[in-house]
């Protein structure tokens, strides 16, 4: 069963950092299709988190399509993500790596390197988006 | 939804001193408000109002639908544990127990000794021996077994060390999802709230400065970094929290519903402790005029 954490400085709401967790751990085939997460009490107590916002969390995920919930006996992973792309992951780290490697030779230091990351990461969203 | 709290041009004076003025607040049952602000603000004297312990001034003040503390059935559909939980430090642990049974209509006893029992606390133990965590966590109990619909406590872990602070909120947390307690919780700290809470009240200086739900906040208040400009030149819905400029810069914090379109910005979001911060550090008198269209209900 996956166990949740909330990190107090990571700037994701604790709402959006259950959702991320559960994507997270069925990208990376954690959780697995008929896998239980623990219910919302469960959860509540481990990490010091309000119930409407764990219930929120798996409302999200269930309307992604990802979880349901049955009546009385918990929440269930319905769908993994991980099937798809986990096969892609490989070539394109490989390809990361490439980059990193012609980064610092070009004498950009982690700091630079995150920024440009980052920014670029978020021009093409935010072009995706538009 | 109905409202578990609601108070109309609320306040309170102490001879010649408003400690809350001006207050209008409607916050729906089922949440977990975190109410917060520098000490002195007026947090206590709104809790304190809010438990009947005080009377208003001026304006009204409703819980769970009612007057607070006007009969018993309204007085037994509200908890309240006050500031450093106090408990009586000559009886046990048991007499804690027998006193909330007599003085209480829906006492749960058998909810009341499954808790210490799970503290490990002894039963004969007196409560003037407990340790600060152990004191807390038996006004908890005390407040959880009177089966309320409203929890209010005031500045709860203050005074607690990390460990037992943390093992407090765990059972908060664990009795709303058990029993669907709405709670009102006052901190100076924003990140005891930022977890436990889905509703948010900043009071500052005697007055509400912002109360809304924490996910809509954090959704419409954004920085918006750029080249230097004045501040009045915005669009209409845009509402500047704070500002600063440099020769160059200017920094805003604003409140808007709608997405910034403006390329010259740069658009960051905000943690709920940068929109806390900034309603706190923002003068006073500025916030009189806005103060009602900062509201976020939904």
């Amino acid at each position: 069963m996956i166990e949740f954490h909330l990190n107090d400085r990571s700037g994701a709401s604790p709402y959006q950092q259950l959702v991320q967790q559960v994507r997270h751990a069925l990208r990376l085939g954690l959780l697995e299709v008929g896998d239980r997460l623990p219910t919302v009490k469960e959860v509540a107590r481990q990490v010091a988190v309000n119930p409407n916002t764990v219930l929120k969390a798996y409302r999200e995920l269930e309307l992604e399509g990802l979880v349901a919930a049955r009546p009385g006996v918990g929440t269930f992973v319905t769908r993994t993500l991980a099937d798809a792309s986990l096969a892609s992951h490989g070539p394109l780290q490989k390809d990361l790596r490439r980059w990193l490697a012609k980064a610092r030779l070009a004498g950009l230091d982690d700091e630079s390197i995150e920024a440009l990351f980052m920014t670029t990461f978020r021009t093409a969203a935010g072009e995706d988006v538009a | 939804m109905s409202a578990v709290l609601r108070a109309q041009a609320l306040g309170k004076r102490y001879k010649q001193r408003w400690a809350l003025q001006n207050c209008d607040l409607d916050v729906p049952a089922g949440r977990v408000v975190g109410l917060v602000g520098p000490n002195g603000a007026g947090k206590s004297t709104l809790l304190n109002l809010a438990s009947g312990m005080l009377t208003p001034t001026t304006g009204t003040i409703e819980v769970c639908g009612g007057r607070p503390a006007t009969g018993p059935a309204q007085l037994a559909k509200v908890g309240f544990v006050a500031q450093d939980t106090p408990t009586y430090a000559a009886l046990s642990i048991a007499d804690h127990l027998r006193m909330g049974a007599r003085l209480n209509l829906s006492w749960d006893n058998a909810l009341a000794r499954e808790r210490i029992r799970r503290l490990g606390l002894n039963f004969k133990q007196r409560a003037g021996r407990l340790s600060g965590g152990q004191r807390a966590q038996l006004a908890l109990t005390l407040g959880i077994a009177k089966r309320p619909e409203l929890l209010i406590l005031d500045e709860p872990v203050a005074a607690l060390d990390p460990l037992a602070r943390r093992e407090f909120m765990q059972d908060l947390m664990e009795a709303v999802a058990e029993h669907e307690l709405s709670v009102v919780l006052s901190s100076h700290l924003v990140s005891d709230v930022e977890r436990a809470c889905d509703y948010v009240i900043v009071l500052v200086d005697s007055r509400v400065q912002v109360a809304g739900d924490i996910d809509d906040l954090v959704a419409c208040h954004h920085r918006l970094t750029g080249p230097r400009r004045d501040p009045d030149t915005l669009p209409a819905g845009q509402h500047v929290i704070t500002a600063s400029h440099t020769d160059r810069q200017t920094t805003l914090l604003v409140r808007t519903d709608t997405a910034v379109h403006d390329r010259s910005w740069t658009v960051s979001p905000l943690g709920l402790e940068d929109i806390v911060l900034a309603y706190m550090a923002r003068p006073t008198d500025a916030v009189r005029d806005t103060r009602p269209a900062l509201e976020v209900l939904r």
